[in-house]
């Protein structure tokens, strides 16, 4: 290698012409290169040539019915006067604060969680996941301390939906890893348990589930023995999920060395310690790509609880897609949820992604 | 909904085989149950029934199976407001209703001979004369179903839709070519974009369809009705005296709309009108209501509450709506429909 004295040193490329220079390697290096890069980008300005003039240029943002709207653009009014009964249901207008503070207090817990070098992480930690769901929950429900009591049926959209998926998650997590335990557990009984307990909830279809857990589990009941629509469909889905989540922990099981198991009974660890201290967390790093997967596609599934009565997000903005006053507006429904919903689930992926690096480096 | 009735019925007929009788066994009597609760339970379509049940802006309950759920209320509880509305998906209707999670369902079920006979129910009246038939573009220039041999028909995949224009294109000897959506919005398209010549639906379906077509008025709705759809509120068969306060409720909106008592004029008419049928159904002589275990002017409240039967429509589906579907069967026996209300006496 020869030296080049830094004064002799050809001056550094303006920044223009370093940018130039990348494009040229990596878009149009040759022909067919540029063939290429054009065609895309011609086609990703046709399809924008497209939709801009519907969704912005020609759009209607305000008004009191479909009425209102422009013919050839969208109808974002729709969304916009809506928009309170798509984000809280059926809440009682006066009460919505108390979603607005549960929903922040997670917020500011898992940003809490998320700033690396934070003192007393183990502690937020256990806060956010034991001390804040049983908050939110009296926040939500109520019925004590001054709070008015607002009935599950009031609830509804965006906040159903991130309750339903946060409980299901939280629940079917710990009970996934009681059942991963149990299946790979020597005692025959709790293994063929959990094994069966397993195979039967991962065997059916998840709407099947929620119909016979709403529909059918009330007649083994007395009648007027009021079952909450709400809490069934949680416990339900988090039984079908965390037969998902026991497979997931128990691939990351498998990927641990037999030595470690060895080395824990050398040290004179028992079972619980030797799982808690040194098999669940490397369990649960191993399977952090599994479990965003999986989370995401929970949060995807917590649409089907339409069969059941309940309004989530896309069932409360189909239903007003049929109020006469808005007939006609189900593609920016459909456009709005699928926004909404993508923007959740990008997060949890980008969420993943940094945890799985804290966690490489930590 | 018709897409959902096949699948509907066989989880149902799987369902009672498992749960013989359970809910038959001490279900007691609805009435009491509805009293001591304070509250009707009422199921409805789940929010997405143009003009039959929809939920508007502030999230209050909208349409025909609404307001019928809310006269029932009335009658039994004197209160249009005392009634929780559980929005259901056709293939759980029945097992809510058997299951007692619903005292009555006002959802669109077409009362039909299987399922009046094997479940357990009871269809307290019918509400409205739905009937299945067709939607075309006026360029292809056909005025009546006849003339359709040989056309593309986009019709809901597994439904009774389908059975229903097969055994009507080969009683008249005519050939179609089906092309299967599975849902309204599928099928709307694809008649849009031409894949199709017309589309079969409920005749309501597809008249609040035509409303929010683009250019409603380049589209038409063939005249023929090609089925039956009678459309009631249904009831357990465990309680006589909650089928008969169902029944006439129905009777006696009807009945008001005969006798052109409207939510208007009722509290004027109770008072000022001498025809005796009128003074026997507002309760100013002999005493009905008591017969049911009614107040004696339950009528009065009901009709002050809701209107009558014609107003109800007229708000949900007919003419003061956006949908505008004309009455049709559903209109009073005295204007050639089929709607003939029992003599209240």
């Amino acid at each position: 290698m020869t030296a080049v004295p830094i004064s002799e040193s050809p001056a550094w490329p303006a920044a223009s012409d370093r940018a130039w220079r990348r494009l040229k390697a990596n878009y149009f290096r040759n022909a067919r290169d540029g063939m290429t890069t054009l065609f895309v980008v011609g086609l990703a300005l046709y399809l924008l040539y497209l939709v801009i003039p519907w969704a912005i240029l020609n759009a209607t943002w305000f008004g009191a019915g479909r009425a209102d709207c422009q013919q050839d653009g969208a109808c974002w009014a729709f969304i916009t006067n809506r928009f309170g009964q798509f984000i809280f249901g059926f809440y009682p207008s006066g009460q919505q604060w108390r979603v607005e503070l549960a929903g922040g207090l997670f917020a500011i817990g898992l940003i809490a969680l998320a700033i690396p070098g934070l003192p007393f992480k183990p502690t937020i930690g256990a806060f956010v996941l034991f001390v804040l769901p049983a908050v939110a929950c009296f926040l939500l429900a109520g019925g004590a301390l001054g709070l008015a009591p607002v009935g599950t049926e009031q609830w509804g959209g965006l906040m159903l939906t991130l309750t339903v998926a946060t409980s299901v998650f939280g629940l079917s997590f710990v009970l996934g890893l009681i059942l991963m335990l149990g299946r790979s557990c020597g005692m025959p009984v709790f293994k063929i348990l959990s094994t069966l307990t397993i195979e039967l909830c991962r065997g059916l279809p998840l709407v099947m589930v929620l119909f016979m857990a709403i529909t059918m589990l009330p007649f083994f009941f007395p009648s007027g023995f009021d079952l909450n629509k709400l809490a069934l469909t949680v416990f339900a889905m988090a039984l079908f999920q965390s037969a998902f989540f026991a497979e997931v922990f128990r691939g990351g099981l498998q990927a641990i060395g037999k030595g470690q198991y060895e080395a824990c009974t050398a040290l004179g660890l028992g079972y619980w310690k030797t799982h808690y201290l040194v098999i669940l967390p490397q369990v649960l790093r191993n399977t952090v790509p599994a479990i965003i997967n999986n989370s995401i596609s929970l949060i995807k599934d917590t649409t089907l609880i339409m069969v059941v009565g309940l309004f989530d997000l896309l069932n409360i903005v189909n239903a007003g897609t049929a109020d006469p006053n808005w007939l006609g507006s189900t593609l920016e429904g459909y456009v709005f949820v699928g926004l909404v919903f993508w923007i959740i689930c990008f997060c949890l992926s980008r969420c993943g992604e940094s945890l799985e690096r804290s966690l490489r480096t930590g | 909904m018709t897409e959902f009735k096949k699948m509907g019925l066989a989880l149902l007929a799987w369902a009672l085989l498992i749960t013989p009788g359970i809910a038959l066994a001490d279900q007691g009597s609805t009435v009491k149950a509805i009293s001591a609760r304070g509250e009707l339970l009422c199921g409805v379509t789940t929010g997405k029934g143009t003009g039959f049940s929809t939920l508007d802006d502030k999230g209050v309950w909208n349409g025909m199976e609404v307001d019928f759920c809310r006269a029932i209320a009335v009658a039994l509880l004197g209160d249009a407001s005392k009634v929780k509305f559980a929005p259901l998906e056709f293939k759980s209707v029945i097992a809510s209703l058997q299951s007692g999670a619903i005292d009555v369902a006002a959802r669109q079920v077409t009362w039909t001979f299987t399922r009046d006979s094997e479940f357990n129910l009871d269809w307290a009246g019918i509400y409205l004369y739905d009937g299945q038939a067709f939607i075309a573009s006026k360029a292809i220039g056909v005025d009546s179903a006849l003339d359709l041999n040989g056309a593309t028909v986009c019709v809901t995949s597994g439904s009774t839709n389908e059975l229903n224009i097969s055994d009507y294109f080969r009683s008249h000897e005519m050939k179609f070519v089906p092309i299967v959506g599975d849902s309204i919005e599928q099928n709307a398209a694809n008649l849009e974009a031409g894949r199709c010549d017309v589309y079969t639906n409920d005749l309501s379906t597809l008249v609040s369809l035509k409303s929010t077509m683009a250019k409603p008025d380049n589209w038409v709705i063939l005249p023929e009705v090609i089925s039956k759809e009678p459309l009631g509120p249904v009831v357990r068969q465990e309680d006589p005296q909650f089928s008969d306060i169902v029944r006439w409720t129905l009777n006696v909106l009807i009945a008001a709309e005969e006798l052109g008592v409207n939510k208007e004029s009722v509290i004027q008419m109770v008072e000022t009108s001498n025809n005796p049928e009128v003074q026997r159904l507002l309760g100013k002589s002999g005493e009905m209501g008591a017969k049911l275990g009614l107040a004696n002017d339950w009528v009065v409240k009901v009709i002050s509450a809701v209107g009558n039967y014609g107003e109800i429509f007229d708000r949900n589906l007919g003419k003061d709506s956006l949908i505008k579907m004309p009455r049709g069967a559903s209109a009073l026996w005295t204007n050639g429909g089929l709607l003939y209300p029992l003599p209240y006496r």
